[in-house]
């Protein structure tokens, strides 16, 4: 009771156009993210699903059926947005009330209703403050209450989570994540983050200027990304990324390899450098490498290995997680 | 920062200037009590002396200052309903993006630059005049007989002059408030299904009413003050029908040449701003502190 189908869906304003043509298929119940760098369309495009943009091509079919002109409410889906937009004159509980109470239904079901996702949320004892009382991650959650409440095929989220601060942004993607499997609803997740949309996605779209670059599930783009642009965007550190004569020698024009896919060593190894920067993060060490004849090379290895600046080390790509890319950007 | 030292010498270099300000409110409010305890008329001159309260005895119980109170109400609150009304109507129409906004916002606003003896003479020469006047060229191209505005409706047609005046000074103000409205709010209220009418009771209104209150009390300040649309179409009349406070002082002052009266109208009339100015801040006063 929650699929989605994008076809053909194209966006331009005036001349300029910013999504130019969109196939894309959403199935009841999964966790979807949209995921790209700013710029690349995927607010609009949700705004586009919500019915807060028009089309400009395409059609939009929820549940099978073509919505691609109905106003918002009458479209079956809840939104969070960036900014939370609460209603600052109302209480918690007035705020989280409000699509019942545009809907019509009376006061002892909405009351009803309200406690239910008050109690989900664990905002209980705040239903009568007003939204300029709580904190970042209250408001968060009474923006999400204000949205289940209503019961929606699917919520969308517009990049939630980057007004809260690092330790915050942590709890918050747990409580989505057992939010759906709480609720089992579709959910439909933009962000830049690309941490967000690995940790929480079913399914990840990665945009680029209006396009789609790849689907799939997580693992699937960091193992097999499809071009040199899901290859660097997915995966923290970033993927190294070699052009030139190491490449040529793999019969490929990029050379992708993951900084936990090489091997370092203070003997011998591939090739040669001399350690720039070097971060302790504890568990792990991300050592920044000047190497010879191609250029930085970040490694990530095991949180004991210590190297001084300026050290020379050996790397080894391993050879079987190595990703060759053509001169189009596309995967060999 | 501030030392014991440069907060003297602030103190020494502000004081001109407070001392001024203080001189210049102090004197007239002094001279005004001291008046208004006198026989002081300007027709018998040499005859002045202290009377006590008489002055403040004829002026409370003449029949005359019961009319002008409820005018002076009458007009300030026509004029505030007509333009915080009016003024909401028209900054919702200007909020909307059409060709040719800025000069359409410019000529909104035109009205508050004008004078108010001009502006009183021009409705009542050019619009209201039963022969001249547009409005009754209106009227009997209709077939209808024209309304004789000043006769026949005086008090209304000082309060559509001044809500004219004081419509451009509302719209703006409520402009700034709706324009500072979040667009997300709004996108969130469409997609909780609120229609039109709701998204503006529900949020639109009182995303405004700051506004609104700060628009009601500077208009009551000035509008309890109302002289020169009177006095250059009316003269208070017909009969008293137009009198305000502000102009039966004048009246008492530069027509009878009662000074000692009217010094005690104006005290009268001060202590009346200030109940009004109490129970308006009481009334709305939550909404500033928020």
């Amino acid at each position: 009771m929650g699929s989605i189908t994008l076809e053909k869906v194209s966006k331009s304003f005036g001349t300029t156009s910013v999504i130019p043509e969109i196939d894309l298929e959403i199935n009841d119940g999964e966790f979807v993210v949209f995921v790209g760098p700013s710029g690349c369309g995927k607010s609009t495009l949700l705004r586009m699903i919500a019915g807060l943009e028009d089309l400009s091509g395409g059609r939009i079919i929820i549940d099978g059926k073509d919505m691609s002109s109905e106003a918002p409410a009458k479209r079956g889906l809840s939104m969070v947005f960036q900014s939370y937009a609460l209603y600052p004159h109302m209480s918690v509980y007035g705020n989280i009330a409000f699509p019942l109470k545009m809907d019509g239904q009376d006061k002892a079901a909405i009351d009803k209703k309200v406690k239910d996702a008050a109690h989900i949320l664990n905002l209980t004892n705040y239903l009568d403050r007003r939204p300029g009382q709580l904190s970042g991650g209250q408001r968060q959650r009474v923006a999400i209450g204000r949205a289940i409440v209503r019961q929606p095929k699917a919520f969308l989220f517009d990049e939630p989570l980057s007004n809260l601060d690092a330790a915050l942004r942590g709890n918050m993607r747990l409580e989505i994540s057992d939010l759906h499997h709480q609720l089992a609803t579709t959910m439909i997740y933009v962000t830049h983050d690309q941490i967000e949309a690995m940790t929480m996605a079913d399914k990840i779209v990665v945009l680029n200027a209006g396009r789609i670059e790849q689907v799939g599930s997580p693992l699937e783009l960091y193992r097999n990304p499809r071009n040199v642009f899901v290859a660097g965007f997915i995966g923290s550190p970033r993927m190294n990324l070699v052009e030139g004569q190491e490449a040529s020698k793999q019969n490929a024009v990029t050379l992708g390899v993951r900084p936990e896919h090489i091997r370092i060593s203070k003997t011998e190894g591939a090739w040669k450098g001399v350690v720039g920067v070097t971060e302790h993060l504890g568990s792990d060490t991300f050592i920044h490498v000047q190497a010879d004849g191609i250029g930085k090379i970040t490694v990530r290895t095991d949180g004991d290995f210590a190297t001084d600046h300026g050290q020379t080390v050996y790397l080894t790509p391993e050879a079987a997680r190595l990703h060759r890319f053509d001169a189009n950007g596309h995967a060999i | 920062m501030a030392t014991l030292q440069t907060r003297a010498t602030a103190r020494l270099m502000m004081s001109p200037a407070v001392i001024l300000l203080f001189l210049w409110m102090i004197v007239p409010l002094v001279m005004t009590l001291y008046f208004s305890f006198l026989r002081y008329n300007l027709l018998m001159p040499g005859t002045e002396e202290f009377i006590g309260f008489l002055n403040y005895k004829y002026f409370l119980t003449d029949p005359s200052f019961f009319t002008a109170l409820g005018n002076t109400l009458m007009l300030v609150g026509g004029t505030l309903l007509i333009t915080v009304i009016g003024g909401i109507l028209l900054a919702l129409v200007l909020d909307q993006p059409f060709w040719g906004q800025g000069i359409v916002r410019l000529l909104v606003i035109a009205p508050f630059f004008v004078m108010p003896t001009v502006s009183a003479l021009v409705w009542k020469n050019m619009l209201m005049h039963p022969v001249n006047g547009l409005f009754a060229w209106i009227a009997r191209s209709f077939g209808f007989q024209p309304i004789d505005w000043f006769a026949e409706v005086p008090l209304l047609s000082i309060i559509l002059i001044v809500a004219w005046q004081w419509l451009p000074f509302a719209t703006l103000i409520l402009l700034t408030a709706l324009q500072s409205l979040d667009g997300e709010q709004i996108e969130a209220a469409e997609m909780d299904g609120a229609g039109s009418l709701s998204r503006f009771f529900y949020l639109v209104l009182p995303h405004m009413s700051r506004a609104i209150t700060v628009v009601i009390l500077i208009q009551t300040i000035f509008l309890l003050s109302v002289f020169a649309e009177i006095l250059v179409t009316t003269n208070g009349g017909p009969g008293i029908q137009t009198t305000n406070i502000t102009y039966l002082i004048y009246s008492l002052a530069l027509l009878q040449f009662d000074v000692g009266g009217a010094s005690a109208g104006g005290i009268v009339a001060v202590i009346l701003a200030n109940i009004v100015a109490f129970f308006l801040i009481r009334l709305i006063g939550k909404n500033l502190e928020r």
